[in-house]
């Protein structure tokens, strides 16, 4: 399956990805306060420094509303969940709903 | 004194491990021990420690037996946090990490695991050379093989040496207790294999009683499906609280499961019920801990009250209950509230107040006090752990802090270098003054009392 999506397309996302991120994680902060190319997980200062529950959290909610499961062995995790924009990209790419 | 041999596998051409490339054998296992430990005796520095940080469960297990025969001893800390690599850095002197990933190590010396121990299949062939088999190597039942780690509640990791006797034993109770030395299962594991659980119910469990492990430590419910595909029936899936509630929830297919095991939590009636459905297998739970090793299992659809393994005794003084007998070394106080039954059986009514366990991993508010108290511009601290949201949810800590002067970021980022990510507080909240009492102590109604005031005037 190709990820060359449209830019726009993944801008389109970027909001409902952000809301579902804060849902999920009940995150003390707004969704437009997530910067969509800052990381999201690991030691950064500059992101939100979520860690592994939270990745499994998302994967769940992530295939409940896009119809697809995320795996560790043929995708390159580090770098869908490297930001917020690369997350969307990855959805937009991989969603069958 | 008596030794034990490494291996309990009836043979030598018995798989002992699954690789995304094939088998392994026992006898390619051994193969692989002897060249790693060939390089662990020349490696600098010599002393008598590895910290094995290799991801990959089959590489563990080479390095530790490796390092059990060139006469080091594995280091399993809690965390792998920097602080806590200093701490061990200055409390082993000529440590050797032993790493097979792109882990920051700092500067502590380090031998990444050889490509080609793993992966040149004609030199395994070689190794195993049917005239000349490997000897199955013997280790003194005393020896101390393995210091796990707890967080302690001083800021210093509190050391809890296993001696190869009990270690075997741990796994072999296990064993027994599962059916697994009867039918010997393929065992894929959720959890890291350093720490207890994972160590004693994947690895040791694997050495003790004949069976084989999965190399890798599948994460997403995906993962887990293919990984157990891989291997062949009958299979055990260990795993958490946390990962089995996802993997059901995901509603992926899974191939035939055998066997359940849950640990690091207690799993609601619920969950277990759901498992057991769904894969058409039975689960069971274990409770141990680091200290103690494991104490007891229960089925949990069977009802709440857990049963003890082989030899172990529990015994109560107030509200503190020991462990001893069978594999625990000496006596270890446990940190749960316990109910004795007079069968034997116990139940579990609640905790001592200190501790905390977050998705399986388990510490201290006094540990995590004291690390974000250490950190220079940090006037007052104090973690607070809210009631819990539901039965297999995760519940997440909360913070109060003095510290004019610094902002949250700053503070995260000087916290994240000494405690693991799991524990980091959400939310994080800067006070003027922490409601200290007259005698300076902080009452856990205090801090309750601040935790509902901020959820009710948050920050939206």
């Amino acid at each position: 399956m190709s990820e060359a999506n449209a830019p726009q397309t993944v801008d389109a996302l970027l909001p409902e990805v952000a809301e579902l991120i804060v849902s999920a994680l009940n995150l003390d902060m707004y969704p437009a306060e997530i910067a969509a190319d800052a990381p999201l997980f690991g030691d950064a200062n500059d992101g939100l420094g979520l860690d592994s529950i939270d990745v499994l959290e998302i994967a769940l909610v992530v295939s409940k509303r896009y119809g697809f499961q995320l795996k560790s062995d043929n995708e390159d995790n580090i770098r869908i969940f490297s930001s917020l924009r690369a997350l969307a990209a990855h959805i937009a790419s991989q969603r069958t709903k | 004194m008596s030794s034990l041999p490494l291996l309990g596998q009836p043979g030598l051409d018995a798989t002992f491990a699954w690789l995304p490339d094939g088998p392994r054998s026992a006898g390619q296992y051994l193969a692989d021990i002897a060249a790693l430990q060939a390089l662990l005796e020349t490696a600098a520095p010599t002393g008598g420690w590895l910290l094995n940080l290799c991801q990959d469960r089959y590489r563990f297990a080479v390095g530790f037996a490796a390092g059990l025969l060139a006469g080091k001893t594995s280091l399993q800390p809690a965390s792998q946090s920097p602080e806590t690599l200093r701490r061990l850095q200055a409390d082993y002197p000529g440590l050797l990490c032993l790493c097979d990933s792109d882990f920051d190590s700092l500067d502590l010396p380090r031998l990444d695991f050889p490509a080609q121990l793993a992966l040149q299949e004609d030199d395994q062939r070689a190794a195993v050379n049917p005239e000349n088999p490997p000897k199955m190597p013997l280790i003194p039942a005393g020896r101390v093989a393995a210091i796990l780690f707890t967080s302690g509640s001083t800021g210093h990791p509190q050391a809890h040496a296993k001696t190869w006797g009990k270690l075997l034993a741990n796994g072999r109770a296990e064993a027994e207790r599962l059916g697994l030395l009867q039918q010997a299962h393929a065992i894929v594991g959720t959890v890291p294999v350093q720490h207890s659980y994972g160590f004693e119910s994947t690895f040791l469990m694997a050495m003790a009683a004949g069976g084989s492990f999965w190399a890798g430590k599948p994460f997403f419910p995906q993962d887990i499906a293919a990984a157990l595909a891989v291997v062949p029936q009958p299979r055990l899936l260990v795993t958490t609280p946390f990962h089995l509630s996802a993997l059901l929830s995901a509603e992926v297919a899974l191939p035939p499961v055998d066997l359940l095991l849950s640990a690091t939590a207690p799993l609601s009636g619920d969950l277990a019920r759901c498992a057991e459905a769904v894969c058409q297998a039975p689960l069971f739970e274990i409770y141990g801990s680091t200290e103690s090793g494991q104490l007891a299992s229960r089925r949990t659809t069977e009802g709440d009250a857990w049963q003890l393994l082989p030899g172990i005794r529990l015994t109560q003084t107030g509200d503190v209950t020991t462990a001893s007998g069978g594999h625990v070394e000496g006596e270890v106080p446990l940190g749960d509230l316990i109910e004795l039954a007079g069968d034997g059986s116990f139940t579990l009514v609640g905790r001592h107040a200190d501790l905390v366990n977050i998705a399986g991993k388990r510490t201290s508010l006094a540990y995590l006090n004291h690390q974000i108290t250490a950190i220079a511009g940090v006037a007052d601290a104090a973690f607070f752990l809210p009631d819990e949201a539901g039965p297999d949810g995760i519940t997440r800590l909360a913070a109060f802090v003095v510290a004019p002067g610094m902002d949250r970021r700053q503070l995260l980022a000087a916290l994240r270098q000494r405690i693991d990510a799991i524990f980091l507080p959400r939310p994080l909240v800067f006070v003027d003054a922490l409601p200290r009492n007259s005698t300076g102590k902080l009452p856990r109604s205090a801090l309750q009392a601040l935790f509902e005031e901020r959820l009710a005037h948050g920050s939206h």
